[in-house]
């Protein structure tokens, strides 16, 4: 299958927690859709989604931060995160959240059209059907909640993840169950979400897989920390730095080799 | 009066249902196992599954749109069938209503089917208070009732019981039957209970049961179940006493039907509940049997507020206990943790409504928005925005702790001015991962408690990645 | 002010009903009057022979067991059989519905029957339903003096006859058999759709029959 239109303008909605804790998500991303032929810019008016002034009642600030992520993205063809939380907020949050002003709402409407998850906009927008990457592990993938439920993403990262030389997926029971993040719940909550996140990282190790996968840094880092403290020895990837065969830097969490 | 409430007193009843292992058995075996695929296989088996979902939640927005008139068609059929219709602002105005009617008939016991609304009204103290004895007749119920508890799930009441437990209840309180008696499996216990409750029923002067619909074409009540216990709560007393919410009309059996045919696939996955019953007043001249009054309680307790608002959709439930199933928070904790009478999702969003968003604040807090509720609710409420709006509520009444509103507004404060974030960014995660050295993650950290009381912090790489990509973008 | 004004008040408030009520009423009248069916599931909607197949596969998939009797006269043979076969007293109690007064139960002198409702005391109970649905494999039954509702429920066992002419698709069309009998917007005093034997799951979700309600219901298709 061919790669997209030429000179397909992206925006990369980099995300505040690969910003800060992965970058390595971030060059991935722009990797798979540069191979796809997109022209990939990121604005440096981002900073975060909103997420946890939305998800905390303040809509107030929210709405300023949905405003000046509009602003600092509407100029492209498209919008992409490699998030389903985050695509998830500015694809449907944004428009409800400015819906009754009538500066905006028309603006949030046309701007939410352009958004995208990473690996749905490679296969659904791009027509991307295969990547170039080899990952001789098992692995097993989480559908993060926001996605699946929000965006429809299930099929589009197992298409890809089947094109991956050496790479087997190994399903584990449950996939499409909350990990527990949840963003402030995880620390709000945290024995309850202690309790959700023991019983994905069984579902983890009963699969045998040697790498876990999903789509959302912020469930990633939740799952890989669970396994951590509990001494398995899975390691923890962004499903686009598999997919970019980038997957020679740390996993989650993992413990680092000396680099140059 | 009324139910206790614990709410506020929630992350101590978490950790406490959390520690509960014949809790966590139950539920990981009822929930999980049981009713989720249960579910999953019903509504898989019927194509029109999902277009019944889009018809049921427009035929009850439509009634709830014309709910008044829709209340006096019901109210005028019921009068006409020779029933009696009261109506109950609150809590106590319905529990009095109830006294008066068992008062009239000279009552002593009562038997009730499963309700959730006299549980929401605290019917039982309250008569048991004035001298009437209530016997809860659904097993389950029957069972809580025993041990001074209150429902832990709205259509499994005893999910948190165990079979010995059950035993241990049933020896302790039926005390004419033989000591020795063999009462090890579940067979021996439902006998047991068939046989007491069976008395009951024959003896007992009012019936109550609950209603999972009001039928305004016919002045009609129906009750779901799968016992026949409420069945004999309504035939064989004199007196039959209904207790509904405003919000259970429907306009026509046809309406009632297609809601029917979600109901048990959401909740048990049945194709149909074994008993559903359509009751239309008193018994008639020549009838061999049934009761001879028919009261319907219609109550308020708040709903009326929610019209007319966004909660408005919350009023479109029916009780199936779907959200609850398939909820990853209610798997954990169950529902007693919950504080009051609904649990999980659907207890979420109306618990605010009936008690206050100032003692209920958690219950709206405690969901990572996963949205399996939404994804299975088969009057497709929105119950993770209907969360949200609470915690709006919550915001705007500033009943939100300090600590969290200090920490959200100093995120806020960066997330609004990016060059400012940048610079602090780029500065603090390099040290930050300077500081987790080679081991790549934090088993504590200053401020992250929450997060690293039961899992380690992976650590950052270093370099942000609007920092390796403005040097990159400079470099090329 | 009395409860039922304060509450239909705030309705009205909360809903901000007003100018509009004769086009709100005539919404709610014409629904009542016309009961729009919504959606009919595919499922039931089959010939005959193979609708009458499908209400037996649902109902034996919900416990109960099924016989059928190509005529009422070998009804009480099919009765007898099942109750021997279960090892049932022969004693049934049933009500005055014409149909199940014509049973030519002399052949099986053994039964002996009773009439009227129940007490709780009769083993076997007799009744005959108005009709079935095959959708879900349900018995719709109503209450009254042919068929008393207490047969329903206090027997240990229940058998149910069933005329394969009155079996439906559809819950709908049970609604306009029971409208064509009772007229629009009547119904007697109960009906009770009926789907398997009680039962209950609420220890340890062991899933038990005979609950509160019959152990056992036999249905036999008449025809």
């Amino acid at each position: 299958m061919n790669s997209g239109p030429e000179k397909t303008t992206v925006g990369l909605f980099v995300t505040c927690l690969v910003d800060l804790m992965r970058p390595s998500v971030g060059f991935a991303a722009v990797k798979l859709m540069e191979d796809a032929g997109c022209v990939v810019e990121v604005p440096a008016a981002q900073t975060c989604c909103g997420q946890p002034a939305f998800n905390s009642g303040d809509r107030g600030n929210a709405r300023v931060i949905a405003m000046q992520v509009i602003a600092a993205f509407e100029a492209y063809d498209h919008v992409v995160a490699p998030s389903g939380s985050c695509a998830g907020m500015l694809k449907l949050h944004y428009p409800e959240l400015l819906a009754d002003d009538p500066g905006w709402s028309a603006r949030a409407e046309a701007f939410a059209a352009k958004v995208h998850e990473l690996t749905s906009f490679l296969v659904d927008v791009l027509g991307v059907q295969a990547v170039s990457a080899d990952y001789g592990e098992t692995v097993t993938y989480h559908d993060s909640c926001s996605g699946l439920r929000e965006l429809g993403v299930r099929d589009q990262p197992r298409l890809l993840l089947d094109s991956v030389e050496g790479l087997s997926l190994t399903e584990m029971e449950n996939a499409d169950v909350c990990c527990g993040f949840g963003g402030l719940f995880c620390v709000k909550y945290s024995d309850i979400s202690n309790a959700i996140v023991a019983k994905k990282t069984d579902k983890i190790a009963a699969t045998g897989a040697t790498t876990l996968l999903a789509g959302d840094l912020g469930c990633l880092m939740n799952m890989a920390g669970k396994l951590s403290r509990e001494g398995r020895t899975v390691a923890v990837r962004h499903v686009a730095e598999v997919l970019a065969g980038m997957a020679d830097e740390t996993p989650i969490g993992g413990e680092r080799k000396a680099k140059g | 009066m009324g139910v206790e409430i614990t709410s506020p007193n929630f992350k101590a009843n978490a950790r406490e249902a959390l520690d509960d292992n014949s809790l966590q058995k139950a539920l990981g075996l009822t929930v999980e196992k049981g009713f989720i695929k249960k579910r999953r296989l019903a509504a898989d088996a019927l194509p029109e599954f999902e277009a019944l979902r889009d018809a049921a939640r427009d035929i009850k927005n439509h009634t709830l749109d014309h709910l008044d008139l829709y209340i006096e068609a019901f109210e005028k059929k019921v009068v006409e069938n020779g029933g009696h219709v009261h109506f109950a602002e609150d809590a106590a105005a319905a529990r009095q209503i109830a006294l008066d009617i068992c008062r009239k008939a000279g009552a002593r016991t009562v038997t009730k089917g499963k309700s959730m609304i006299t549980e929401e009204v605290g019917l039982n103290d309250f008569l048991q208070e004035n001298g009437i004895v209530p016997i809860e007749t659904d097993l389950g119920e029957y069972i809580i009732q025993l041990r001074g508890e209150h429902p832990s799930h709205i259509i499994a009441p005893a999910i948190h019981v165990n079979k010995a437990q059950v035993e241990a209840e049933f020896r302790r309180v039926h005390t004419a039957l033989p000591p020795d008696r063999d009462l090890r499996e579940p067979e021996s216990l439902l006998a047991e209970a068939r046989g007491i409750l069976r008395d009951r029923f024959l003896a007992a002067d009012v019936g109550v049961t609950g209603a999972n619909f009001c039928v305004a074409e016919t002045g009609t009540t129906i009750i779901v179940t799968n016992e026949g216990n409420g069945d004999l709560t309504q035939t064989l007393p004199r007196v039959h006493v209904v207790f509904a919410s405003i919000e259970k009309i429907v306009p026509t059996l046809e309406d009632a039907s297609q809601i029917l045919r979600v109901l048990a696939r959401s909740a048990t996955g049945q194709d149909m509940s074994v008993y559903t019953t359509f009751s239309t007043g008193p018994k008639r001249p020549e009838d061999p049997d049934g009761p001879e009054e028919f009261h319907v309680i219609l109550l308020d307790n708040g709903r009326s507020a929610l019209l007319g608002t966004p909660f408005q959709e919350m009023l479109r439930c029916i009780r199936c206990g779907a959200c609850m199933n398939h909820c990853p928070v209610y798997q954990a904790i169950g529902g007693h943790a919950y504080g009051w009478v609904y649990p999980g999702p659907i207890g979420s969003v109306l618990t605010p409504a009936v008690i206050g968003i100032e003692q209920s604040m958690h219950l709206p807090s405690a969901s990572t928005f996963c949205g399996r509720c939404e994804g299975v609710c088969p009057m497709r409420i929105p119950l993770p925005k209907l969360m949200r709006l609470w915690r709006d509520k919550a915001h705007d009444e500033k009943v939100v702790p300090t600590a969290q509103r200090f920490g959200l507004g100093l995120w806020v404060l960066l997330a609004r001015r990016p060059k400012l974030y940048h610079l602090a960014m780029s500065v603090g995660m390099p040290l930050l991962a300077a500081f987790a050295g080679s081991r790549g993650r934090f088993r504590s950290l200053p401020f992250a408690g929450g997060w690293t009381r039961h899992r380690d912090l992976p650590a950052p790489q270093g370099r942000t990645f609007q920092q390796q990509w403005r040097a990159r973008r400079f470099g090329r | 002010m009395n409860g039922r004004d304060a509450v239909l008040g705030k309705i009205r408030q909360a809903l901000g009903a007003g100018a509009d009520k004769a086009a709100r009423q005539a919404a709610v009248d014409q629904r009542l009057a016309t009961a729009p069916r919504g959606v009919i599931p595919a499922r039931g909607q089959l010939p005959d022979a193979d609708r009458i197949a499908f209400f037996i596969e649902m109902a034996e998939k919900y416990n109960a067991s099924v016989a059928r009797a190509a005529t009422a006269d070998q009804v009480p043979a099919a009765i007898a059989e099942f109750l021997r076969a279960h090892n049932l007293p022969p004693n049934l109690r049933r009500g005055d519905d014409p149909r199940l007064a014509a049973l030519p139960f002399d052949k099986t002198p053994n039964i002996e029957i009773t009439t009227g409702a129940s007490d709780g005391s009769d083993p076997v109970g007799l009744s005959h339903a108005l009709a079935g649905v095959a959708e879900s494999g349900t018995l719709v039954l109503t209450s009254g003096g042919d068929n008393p509702t207490t047969l329903n429920f206090l027997p240990d066992t229940h058998i149910v006859l069933v005329s394969a002419s009155d079996i439906h698709g559809d819950y709908e069309t049970a609604w306009d058999q029971i409208r064509g009998q009772f007229g629009k917007g009547a119904l007697p005093r109960s009906v009770n759709w009926v789907t398997g034997p009680s039962r209950s799951a609420d220890i340890e979700q062991t899933l038990l029959l005979g609950a509160h309600g019959p152990r056992r219901l036999h249905i036999i298709v008449v025809g």
